[in-house]
């Protein structure tokens, strides 16, 4: 069948027009008609010689199809056979048939879909022990700089953690106000619709009261700073440990724990605290809100029952957590700023990894904390 | 010798034409009235100082940088006045390696190069990484490389990888930022050669924005020297080496250049000797 690529001539494949890219799968389509032809008559012990002048482009794309249907050898030995052919074309085919000499198929070692199971069970178990590690290893080295650094005040690189106690914050003052505001009006809601059948109504206020100290008020604010911090301080680390700045900075001699990371830490330990707070007293103005307007409960009653009925312990138990969890995500979005190797993609990576990690450890730090002070009976 | 010596017509045909372009950041003018061709099939080395505007000569052309005045031609039609979808037609034609590879860095080297023969010549996947895996090997590249992502690859592979990729279509003109920066010498003269066999045997037009004299003296038909926010002089090395300028003189006649200079004549009168 003579098609618009391929022709045949008694013993003569004549090749013509333009084996280009753009008409790749035409051409291959129309070889893969040809080759079982060329199959059976190969086998009927007939031989066949191509012949090329009729080509009139040539590009990398169509000399790679013309080389399979001839085979490399032949291909390299072009000029012998088909010096009317162009030597830019010539040269082309050399180059390109020496090129498909290697072997081109390289596959990934196949395993049983047991043993794959098993090796990604086992790079998870490893993977997780070693990111423990590092984390437990990253911390001491954070603590012995920190302690070298705390009698040097000239040392101190004080701008630097300003800044940062503004950016993470400062600026993050109105979303958790926001924030916590809301879900002190929801727990009131919730309290008063619970307590209403037992006639315990104004427990509500020691219910949001006890809450918000004890938990609410600094969990809230350090989900919040894990989110928005951490990631930060991943994302800042890692685009300078991909454009090797961090490498840079060793190479002169300078200490990246101390001039980016203990800025970093300070300035969560200030800001932390300091949100805590707010989100304490702001979750107290949303019940209180709440329980004026729809408790019937006034904002003088409220405080009065909050003067008698909670002691200041609990709003110090509620604060002391806060320098813990400040710690744990600033040292978790530095240390995966850290672990950032070359590429976009791991930047990206890494910075869900730190949100992901700092939020799990805040709450398990927690978790933990709220057994430790009950037993205390605190 | 790499002057190609098609005697066709088309061979003189300017396949980019920039007239008067003018660039600026800001108040810093960098180009001012700029006027260039690329001649059709040929190889044309862009040199200038550092903070000449070489690259951003370059950008122009391939539309990343819109000029703030001039024209500029492309297969002879004006950029400017083109629709997006215009554009693309064009912009497909070209193959540009940037200074630093720019590989993209999620997929792995066959997919890099399979993904516009894939997205533009429309190819099953198969086919467009059976191209792909020539094409790498056609650069220098080991077949086991195909695999690799290019954050666990060399500066010198990188290079050879974006060199695979921008030559995927097989584009009409290529460009080039300082392919040869930061390849060691026998790496760099093999690269300057594949650059040679490929334009002789796809007879595309090269750009060519470099600093290595080496790659002027063994590849580029002409040589076009930035200086003072405007083309120079363009015209083969041996007249642009001549020419008065402060600059050019203490290029092309440095020790770097006399050097450079004197591996072109010694390797051309063996080759000669050995004809």
């Amino acid at each position: 069948m003579p098609s618009e690529w391929i022709a045949r001539h008694d013993q003569t494949i004549a090749l013509q027009g333009e084996w280009t890219l753009a008409n790749y799968r035409d051409i291959k389509s129309a070889l893969s008609h040809h080759t079982a032809k060329t199959q059976a008559r190969k086998e009927a012990g007939g031989d066949e010689s191509v012949s090329l002048e009729a080509i009139t482009r040539l590009d990398t794309a169509g000399a790679i199809l013309v080389i399979e249907l001839i085979g490399i050898e032949k291909a390299q030995k072009v000029s012998d056979w088909a010096s009317e052919l162009p030597k830019e074309q010539q040269a082309l085919l050399v180059r390109i048939a020496e090129s498909m000499d290697a072997p081109l198929d390289v596959e990934p070692p196949s395993y049983s879909r047991i043993s794959q199971a098993l090796a990604t069970v086992g790079v998870h178990v490893v993977g997780l022990w070693s990111q423990q590690r590092q984390l437990l290893a990253f911390i001491g080295l954070v603590m012995a700089t920190l302690f070298q650094l705390i009698l040097r005040p000239r040392r101190w690189r004080v701008t630097a953690t300003v800044a940062h106690v503004q950016q993470s914050g400062l600026n993050a003052v109105p979303i958790v106000a926001l924030l916590t505001f809301m879900v002190g009006a929801v727990v009131a809601f919730l309290g008063a619709t619970v307590l209403q059948d037992f006639g315990a109504t104004v427990y509500t206020i020691d219910l949001v009261a006890f809450s918000f100290l004890r938990e609410f008020g600094v969990l809230l604010a350090a989900i919040l700073l894990a989110g928005r911090t951490a990631s930060a301080f991943t994302a800042q680390i890692g685009a300078m440990k991909s454009n090797e700045e961090i490498d840079a900075l060793q190479a002169q001699g300078l200490d990246p724990i101390e001039l980016l990371v203990l800025p970093r830490v300070m300035a969560m330990l200030i800001s932390l605290p300091m949100l805590a707070f707010v989100g304490m007293l702001s979750g107290l103005a949303g019940g209180a809100m709440v329980a004026a307007l729809s408790l019937d409960i006034s904002l003088t009653q409220f405080i009065n029952t909050l003067q008698k009925d909670v002691s200041v312990t609990h709003f110090l138990v509620g604060l002391s957590k806060a320098p813990v969890f400040a710690f744990v995500i600033a040292v978790i979005g530095c240390l995966e700023g850290f672990k950032v190797s070359g590429s976009a993609q791991s930047v990206g990576a890494h910075t869900t990894s730190s949100v992901v990690q700092s939020i799990f450890m805040v709450i398990l730090i927690d978790a933990l904390a709220a057994l430790f002070f009950m037993e205390m009976g605190w | 010798m790499t002057t190609s010596d098609k005697p066709s017509a088309q061979d003189n045909q300017p396949v980019i034409r920039v007239k008067g372009l003018v660039n600026q950041f800001g108040s810093t003018v960098v180009h001012d009235n700029l006027d260039l061709t690329l001649k059709r099939g040929e190889i044309l080395g862009v040199v200038g100082g550092s903070g000449t505007g070489k690259s951003v000569l370059l950008r122009s052309i391939v539309g990343l940088k819109r000029p703030n005045g001039g024209t500029i031609e492309v297969l002879g039609t004006t950029l400017n006045e083109l629709s997006e979808q215009q554009r693309s037609q064009i912009e497909r034609r070209f193959g540009v390696l940037f200074q630093r590879g720019a590989l993209f860095s999620s997929l792995n080297l066959q997919e890099n190069i399979a993904l516009p023969l894939i997205e533009h010549a429309k190819l099953p996947r198969e086919d467009a990484e059976h191209l792909a895996r020539v094409k790498l090997s056609l650069v220098g590249l080991p077949p086991q490389a195909a695999l690799q992502f290019p954050e666990s690859l060399s500066g010198g592979m990188i290079k050879r990888a974006a060199l695979a990729r921008a030559l995927a279509l097989d584009p009409d003109i290529l460009f080039l930022d300082e392919p040869t920066a930061g390849l060691d010498p026998i790496g760099a003269a093999a690269f300057d050669q594949l650059l040679v066999t490929l334009r002789d045997a796809l007879g595309f037009s090269v750009f060519l924005v470099t600093h290595d004299l080496d790659t002027l003296y063994a590849a580029c038909d002409r040589v076009a020297v930035l200086s003072q926010k405007h083309v120079l002089v363009v015209d083969t090395i041996d007249k642009v080496s001549e020419t008065d300028d402060e600059w050019i003189q203490d290029y092309f006649h440095g020790p770097r250049g006399r050097a450079a200079q004197e591996a072109h004549t010694t390797s051309s009168t063996n080759a000669n000797v050995q004809e």
